[in-house]
């Protein structure tokens, strides 16, 4: 097989389909933010940039996802991209922008924050603790397709067993062993 | 011709809301955040925004009512109202809010009460100019004309 793995991509019509393109991966965001409205617009800014969205309210629920939660499901290699609001009632942006740096599982995971306020200290603060970048809301188009350079990508591996079955298996009904056996087989 | 006429009235109607503050770019941000696939998000993201409006506006009437005052929940709940009026580009509340967010910082009651009154004010006004233009939307589809897009 020449050119890398075959990587999967979801189309928003929950059907697998499998792109051979290193160009076109498929972005899952992890989206956080306690406003509905906000949570709202962002998911379809990000689908509108052909991201695959999982939209949160609270930081909580967004380690819950990641794998830190507690909870025996690590879908982490899902995500490519984190970006977060700021201010949140409990865990704030910057709390969950630690919490995944501090992992070695999830540091690697790019994290944007989002502010509706211009406060510098903050903005260096969050740079310091690793955020990609700081955006300043209301979030735009623009911002969101350079977002896209952000995302960690999936590098293939000369070892890449990728197959019919690999292709037909992907998605949800995935199995917890599978994933673990796929997630070293992509990640190095 | 009934759906050049009702164009023409959108057209106006969305003008003046331009022009005269109501909305700012991020209106139009939104409005193109609709196509085929989503044709009902600006609908669904106006209706939204009423809903947490008048659930942040009696929270802030409760507030302002309790002895004494917690400013500190006031202004919290102002600025989720300044960030969602933000976010819909209902530019005109948002000003408003920022006023009252300076009144809760000094703790000034008075200012505070004023700012609630003016914000509900605007609230109501260009909610009731967003459902106008939404249903003049409705209006044009129904008699088989297409909307016209704003530049």
């Amino acid at each position: 097989m020449a050119g890398g793995c075959f990587l999967y991509s979801e189309s928003e019509m929950g059907s697998a389909s499998v792109s051979s393109s290193q160009d076109d991966f498929p972005v899952h965001v992890l989206a956080v933010d306690d406003s509905l409205i906000d949570r709202k617009v962002i998911e379809r800014l990000l689908k509108s940039s052909a991201c695959k969205v999982t939209a949160v309210d609270s930081g909580r629920r967004a380690l819950e996802i990641l794998g830190l939660g507690g909870e025996s499901i690590n879908s982490a290699f899902e995500i490519n991209l984190i970006i977060t609001d700021y201010c949140m009632p409990g865990m704030s942006g910057y709390d969950l922008l630690k919490k995944v740096k501090e992992s070695s599982t999830l540091k690697e995971i790019p994290v944007v924050i989002m502010s509706s306020e211009n406060v510098p200290n903050r903005i260096r603060r969050c740079l310091d603790e690793g955020a990609e970048e700081f955006l300043l809301k209301p979030v735009k188009p623009a911002d969101v397709n350079r977002l896209r350079g952000h995302a960690r990508t999936l590098q293939p591996t000369s070892d890449c067993t990728c197959d019919d079955e690999v292709a037909s298996t992907m998605g949800r009904s995935l199995s917890l062993d599978r994933r673990r056996q796929l997630s070293r087989t992509f990640f190095s | 011709m009934e759906v050049l006429r009702l164009q023409q009235q959108l057209i106006e109607l969305t003008n003046s809301l331009f022009q005269e503050g109501f909305l700012d770019d991020q209106f139009t941000q939104i409005q193109m955040l609709q196509d085929e696939g989503n044709p009902d998000f600006v609908q669904e993201v106006v209706g939204l925004f009423a809903e947490d409006s008048e659930r942040i506006l009696s929270e802030l009437t409760k507030a302002l009512e309790m002895e004494p005052v917690d400013f500190k929940k006031v202004d919290a709940y102002v600025h989720q109202f300044k960030g969602s009026s933000s976010s819909i580009g209902a530019q005109r509340v948002k000003a408003v809010c920022v006023d009252f967010r300076a009144y809760a910082e000094t703790e000034n009651k008075e200012g505070c009460l004023q700012a609630l009154q003016q914000i509900k004010q605007e609230f109501f006004a260009v909610k009731s100019k967003l459902e106008a233009l939404l249903q003049l939307e409705q209006q044009i589809l129904a008699a088989g004309g297409s909307v016209p897009m704003m530049e």
